[in-house]
């Protein structure tokens, strides 16, 4: 499918202006850190959380929240090892995903060239990220363009990327068109976490980002996908550990009612579409009012499913 | 003048300090070894299970009314849903369980009371020490973070960080938000569980419920494997639910035993006594089928 320049650029600008995506007061937001398993931690601050897989190779995040925070996520790291940060993996390409990638990219190095390479090449920590982040991170309006510093040095384009650093396989998994087309699941397959971007979230509707490519169909494909890779210590509890996008640390049986609810809704709204009703007749229905008074305000997911049906 | 006996004095004191010590540890009743579930009470309800559509006595909101009259017992089919355990409010409704003290082995403190069902052996940890609940974005599970407090012999126990369970099962929802406060009260070999469910989401009161347990002295916990398996092949994502309006297993219950259909939806004024009086008035299924 082929991406116009314009579609891209105006799909760019409205992520910086979504109401989403309103810049949270940075002063008063600290970084709490959990330990998820042994070297695995999930820092909670503003935007996406943070994944950190840390050892004697040093560090490695996925997600960088946004550009103020960086300070603080840069304490934290260092009150958890004294290694230097290595890998930046981006689930997407969202601006509280990725917004912290120019300032902590420099304050790390990737693995290359040996010890002299920052001070000889500047080198900084590498980034991952699927090649559609790379795409729309360099073709976004100049005001909002980040410096290329915090543009992924690896993108990878087919369905899946492997890494191996501290002792364990690290594998990237492209989700395609789930909440953009560019998203990234990543399985740190020793430590048993899987550390999911925004395709999984439990504090909200999921955020289908038509402009950037995403559709409903692929938010329950993302779903299936880690559903199938996690393997529970008994019933649906324990075992693989899921790190969400945003809200709190999940396991399987959490993203099956999260894969459950987006069906249930899903299925309603197609039938209210097949019997030809409006989308302003659906929103007017409230055909998910039974996950609203868990989920918030269904208007905008509500419209992007009815519109990527 | 007569010399104050100390010998006496100090007997005495020591006696009605002992007497203190005694009551003050029995005040934390040892609730440790196997209780027997008395079924005497909603048998139905707890052992073949609840009839579909049967809401009644559910502070219900209209919100879990339409996740109920949605939900579809084959979900149960699925390989991923078929070892689902109960939640630790609801496991305790129908089985045995097995509780055991963990004390610090120097100092002999409580530090936790363990809880075992014999159903699905789900074991549940109520810690004693006085730590804190988790933050909100620690994980959830399905027998939630508890931690407990004496209230003289009664043992008080909150829960937080419960996933998302049911209040019956027969697609009931309790939300992954909800608040549970029991209470463990012994009266010799008899156990009394009160378990109050807050739920903001899905609840329009407080969901209480009472169980009794009685002491074995000869009964042992058993191992409880599950292993699930394919049984039926399905399409990968399929998830069997109803669409609104379209449950055909609703009114079996109303019907079966000629309840108004209303009375059978739940919600808080189905909990009451009084609601008897008002639902006297409701129509009947076999008055309705008649007017057919």
């Amino acid at each position: 499918m082929r991406i116009s320049i314009k579609i891209i650029l105006s799909s760019i600008l409205m992520l910086f202006t979504l109401p989403g995506f309103a810049q949270p007061d940075f002063d008063n937001i600290e970084i709490r850190t959990l330990q998820v398993r042994d070297n695995i931690y999930m820092l909670v601050g503003a935007g996406g959380n943070i994944t950190v897989q840390l050892g004697d190779d040093g560090i490695l995040i996925v997600d960088t929240q946004y550009a103020e925070m960086s300070e603080k996520i840069l304490a934290a790291l260092h009150e958890l090892s004294d290694g230097a940060l290595r890998y930046i993996i981006n689930t997407h390409v969202h601006g509280d995903h990725v917004g912290g990638n120019v300032n902590l990219a420099r304050a790390g190095a990737t693995v290359s060239g040996g010890n002299m390479s920052r001070d000889v090449s500047g080198q900084t920590a590498a980034i991952i990220a699927h090649e559609s982040v790379l795409l729309r991170l360099t073709t976004a309006p100049a005001e909002n363009r980040i410096e290329s510093d915090g543009w992924p040095s690896s993108a990878y384009y087919e369905g899946k990327k492997d890494l191996y650093f501290n002792g364990e396989g690290i594998r990237i998994m492209h989700q395609p068109r789930a909440h953009t087309d560019g998203d990234s699941i990543i399985f740190f397959r020793k430590s048993d976490v899987i550390s999911t971007g925004d395709v999984y979230r439990t504090d909200a509707y999921p955020f289908i980002d038509m402009a950037n490519g995403g559709t409903i169909q692929g938010f329950l494909d993302a779903a299936q996908s880690i559903i199938d890779q996690i393997i529970p210590e008994y019933g649906q509890d324990g075992g693989t550990l899921v790190i969400p996008g945003h809200g709190r640390l999940s396991d399987v049986g959490d993203v099956l009612n999260w894969r459950e609810m987006l069906t249930v809704i899903r299925d309603r709204v197609k039938d209210m579409k097949d019997r030809g009703m409006s989308l302003e007749a659906v929103l007017e229905d409230r055909p998910s009012r039974d996950y609203d008074v868990r989920y918030g305000n269904p208007e905008r997911f509500l419209t992007a499913l009815y519109q990527t049906l | 003048m007569c010399k104050p006996n100390y010998t006496s004095l100090r007997l005495l004191v020591m006696f009605l300090l002992s007497i203190c010590f005694v009551m003050s540890s029995s005040a934390q009743t040892n609730l440790g070894g196997i209780w027997l579930a008395d079924y005497t009470e909603d048998r139905g309800d707890r052992i073949p299970g609840p009839a579909l559509g049967d809401y009644g006595g559910l502070p219900i909101n209209e919100f879990d009314r339409l996740r109920a009259q949605s939900w579809n017992a084959s979900l149960l089919g699925l390989p991923e849903y078929q070892c689902r355990v109960h939640p630790s409010d609801y496991a305790q409704s129908f089985n045995n369980i097995s509780i055991i003290e963990e004390r610090d082995p120097r100092t002999l403190e409580l530090i936790a009371i363990h809880l075992e069902h014999f159903v699905w052996q789900t074991h549940r940890v109520i810690w004693m020490d006085g730590r804190e609940h988790p933050p909100e974005y620690a994980a959830h599970t399905s027998m939630g973070f508890s931690t407990g407090e004496w209230l003289g012999s009664t043992l008080k126990v909150t829960t937080t960080h419960l996933k998302e369970g049911w209040l019956r099962r027969n697609g009931v929802a309790r939300s992954d938000q909800a608040k549970v406060t029991e209470y463990f009260n012994r009266h010799d070999d008899y156990l009394v569980w009160t378990v109050i469910v807050d739920d903001p989401i899905y609840l329009e009161e407080p969901f209480i419920r009472n169980r009794n347990y009685t002491y074995s002295r000869d009964t042992q916990i058993v191992t409880y494997p599950c292993e699930s398996v394919r049984e039926i092949v399905h399409e990968p994502g399929y998830i069997p639910h109803y669409l609104p309006g379209q449950n055909p297993d609703l009114f079996e219950f109303a019907d079966t035993y000629d309840i108004p259909y209303e009375a059978t939806m739940g919600g808080a004024a189905t909990m009451y006594p009084e609601y008897r009086k008002f639902a006297r008035d409701l129509p009947l299924p076999s008055a309705m089928q008649n007017q057919e």
